[in-house]
């Protein structure tokens, strides 16, 4: 390693001891790995974080839609997202799904996987599922046809072709369609769903890449009570298994889901707690309720 | 998962079965398609004595073997445009370069029968060329005609459609770039210094495999060829929009980014079907040139390509069928009114693609399909 190298590492890790962050990891501040097999590919949660972003920078003509954001998820966890419009929210679910390229800053899936390294279905592949805010299913297709295109296989020309689902897909299939309550309307076209079921069908397909990390753009936009709350228990339940980011409006849902909550606020992050502590933080009904 | 969740998975969630490749009904008329096309037309063309009613012209038969061509390129363009929703309107260049493959093969056929009894093809005497060019070597080979037929098209193809697909050009962008693509090739193809016979192409062909084209029996085969080419390409193309493959494209043509973040990458599925699309108009091309017996760069003009759109537009996108009636429909309009009311032909492909945009945007399949509907 280069002396500048090293500087500059070791002025990074004295700005976060001085912050107080290092502490604060489930990693207790260890700062590397020894003697570990590294498996290309594979996600390496040992340090206990599955997603982590430092000091991620953004602009669109000028406009900082990014700036200085630094936030990580822990396998199994799920974090909700709140923060006013334009916080910069959509934006870094962009950035880490590869859609957006960051100006600077770095984002590790698990310990060794560089984000920025990949492209979006490279980065769908490693593990990392995404739902849209506007509900995007495939509407021409059947609710069984969208679920069978997501499923986790091969997904070359190649095997497209000839692709027959095997029994254990086909029963992943059927519980997914179970979990997602669309049982009965498989054989229908997804356009034909209503909204509420749009959003299901589409976190259905995400349940169906079986991903290590899912990123949900307001889940619960558009729903009745009743689906608010089968969502709610849904992703309860997917907690543990998988980890989960969700970005929502709805503070009565968050209530229900959530243990830890990040407050982002003109691109980075504001304040990050259980809901009631940063509900009380001062910062943070100043930018809900104005200046 | 817990139990309270999600209900334990009932025994019986019935998963609905893959479609057949086609249904009974489409099965019938493939079947009687077949039976047109390989049996009765020959019958009533070659045995039943032309006073009779029942006799199929000479002509209904270059006619109808010109449309069939045209037929496979209404298909094709309904793979490219209907299900992958990428409209193409360079679709004439692929067909012209089957054609010319297949003409380059036809001229050297003439052998020392053209105007100036030499070997080469008349429009090089003509430039006092002195022997062939490069690209012409392996034209007196039937073998090497056929393989280039698939790989001329298909190569410019892959490499076009590859630069195109990863630099994500979509929409109407893409649309513009094969026009552009196929008015450079037409320029080209202009050009007398391209060795492709100019302005002229190629024309006055004398035979197929030693054979002489200008008989009735090389007519009906070639013509009972085109059928079963359209009736094969059919069925290939409904395997493959029936595959996983083909629900792939479908998505691609609806959400693309959806398609990426479910781990596809787009640029393989649009090439594939790209590079396919292309190959079955260079064959369709290919065929076509030794029934209509001339091919110059006019195959190439942008109106060529547009025409293909519009046949796919008529029928109906995206369901096969259409596509190939709308072919039908189309040009059997445009040969009536060319000969009945030659003046009105062009105002009446306006106003046809008027009226399908405005009242019939599922063409016509999608209006019989109501039709049915509102009648259950």
């Amino acid at each position: 390693m280069t002396p500048d190298l090293m500087e500059e590492g070791a002025q990074r890790y004295e700005k976060l001891q001085t912050a107080g962050v290092l502490g604060r990891t489930e990693s207790g501040g260890r700062t590397a790995a020894y003697g570990r097999i590294h498996t290309p590919g594979e996600v390496d949660t040992t340090h206990g974080r599955i997603l982590y972003l430092e000091d991620v920078h953004v602009s669109f003509d000028g406009f900082k839609a990014i700036n200085g954001l630094s936030l990580d998820i822990a396998p199994g966890e799920l974090r909700c997202i709140i923060g006013p419009n334009g916080a910069g929210k959509t934006t870094m679910m962009d950035i880490i799904t590869g859609k957006t390229r960051p100006d600077s800053g770095h984002v590790f899936f698990g310990s060794t996987i560089d984000l920025l390294r990949y492209r979006e279905p490279e980065i769908a592949a490693l593990g990392i599922g995404r739902k849209f805010q506007k509900p995007t299913v495939f509407e021409q297709l059947s609710v069984y046809e969208n679920l069978e295109l997501a499923l986790a296989t091969d997904k070359r020309v190649r095997h497209s072709m000839v692709f027959r689902p095997s029994g254990e897909e086909k029963d992943r299939l059927g519980e997914v369609l179970t979990t997602i309550h669309l049982a009965d309307s498989a054989a229908r076209l997804a356009g034909n769903l209503s909204h509420g079921q749009k959003q299901w069908l589409e976190i259905g397909m995400l349940l169906m890449q079986d991903p290590k990390l899912l990123l949900l753009d307001e889940p619960v936009a558009g729903m009745t009570d009743e689906e608010t709350e089968r969502t709610a228990q849904l992703f309860l339940s997917l907690k543990g298994k998988h980890s989960l980011m969700v970005v929502e409006h709805d503070m009565s849902f968050i209530r229900t889901i959530s243990e830890k909550v990040t407050v982002l606020c003109d691109g980075s992050v504001l304040a990050e707690g259980t809901l009631d502590e940063v509900q009380a933080d001062e910062r943070v009904i100043e930018v809900y309720l104005g200046r | 998962m817990t139990n309270m969740t999600t209900p334990p998975v009932p025994a019986s969630v019935t998963l609905p079965h893959a479609g057949p490749l086609l249904t009974r009904t489409g099965w019938s008329a493939f079947a009687v398609a077949l039976l047109v096309v390989c049996a009765v037309a020959p019958l009533l063309n070659l045995f039943v004595p032309e006073g009779s009613a029942f006799h199929l012209s000479d002509y209904m038969v270059g006619l109808l073997g010109k449309i069939m061509c045209y037929a496979i390129c209404a298909l094709a363009m309904d793979l490219i445009w209907g299900y992958t929703g990428i409209l193409s309107l360079g679709h004439g260049l692929f067909f012209a370069l089957g054609g010319y493959v297949m003409g380059m093969y036809l001229m050297r056929q003439i052998g020392t029968d053209g105007n100036y009894k030499s070997e080469l093809p008349d429009f090089m005497v003509f430039l006092d060329w002195k022997e062939l060019p490069w690209h012409w070597a392996l034209s007196d080979s039937f073998i090497a005609t056929l393989l280039l037929i698939v790989l001329v098209p298909g190569a410019v193809a892959f490499v076009f459609g590859y630069f195109a697909f990863r630099s994500r050009i979509k929409g109407v962008y893409f649309s513009i770039i094969t026009q552009a693509l196929t008015f450079a090739a037409l320029l080209l193809f202009f050009r007398n210094e391209t060795g492709l016979g100019g302005n002229n192409g190629f024309t006055d062909f004398k035979r197929i495999l030693g054979m002489p084209l200008a008989t009735q029996n090389m007519r009906m085969t070639l013509f009972v060829l085109t059928g079963l080419t359209l009736l094969g390409f059919f069925l290939w193309a409904r395997w493959l929009v029936n595959s996983k493959f083909g629900r792939v494209l479908q998505a691609v043509r609806d959400a693309e980014s959806r398609v990426m973040f479910c781990g596809y990458n787009p640029l393989p599925y649009k090439l594939t079907i790209w590079t396919i699309s292309a190959v079955m108009c260079g064959i369709a091309g290919a065929l076509y040139v030794p029934q209509v017996g001339i091919i110059n760069p006019g195959e190439m003009s942008t109106a060529a390509s547009i025409e293909i759109a519009v046949w796919a537009a008529v029928g109906g996108r995206a369901t096969l069928v259409g596509p190939i009636i709308g072919a039908f429909i189309v040009n059997g309009a445009k040969s009536w009114l060319t000969v009945t009311f030659p003046e009105f032909w062009l105002y009446f492909l306006g106003a046809l693609f008027i009226a399908v945009t405005l009242w019939m945007p599922q063409g016509v399949v999608g209006l019989v399909k109501k039709i049915r509907g509102a009648r259950a």
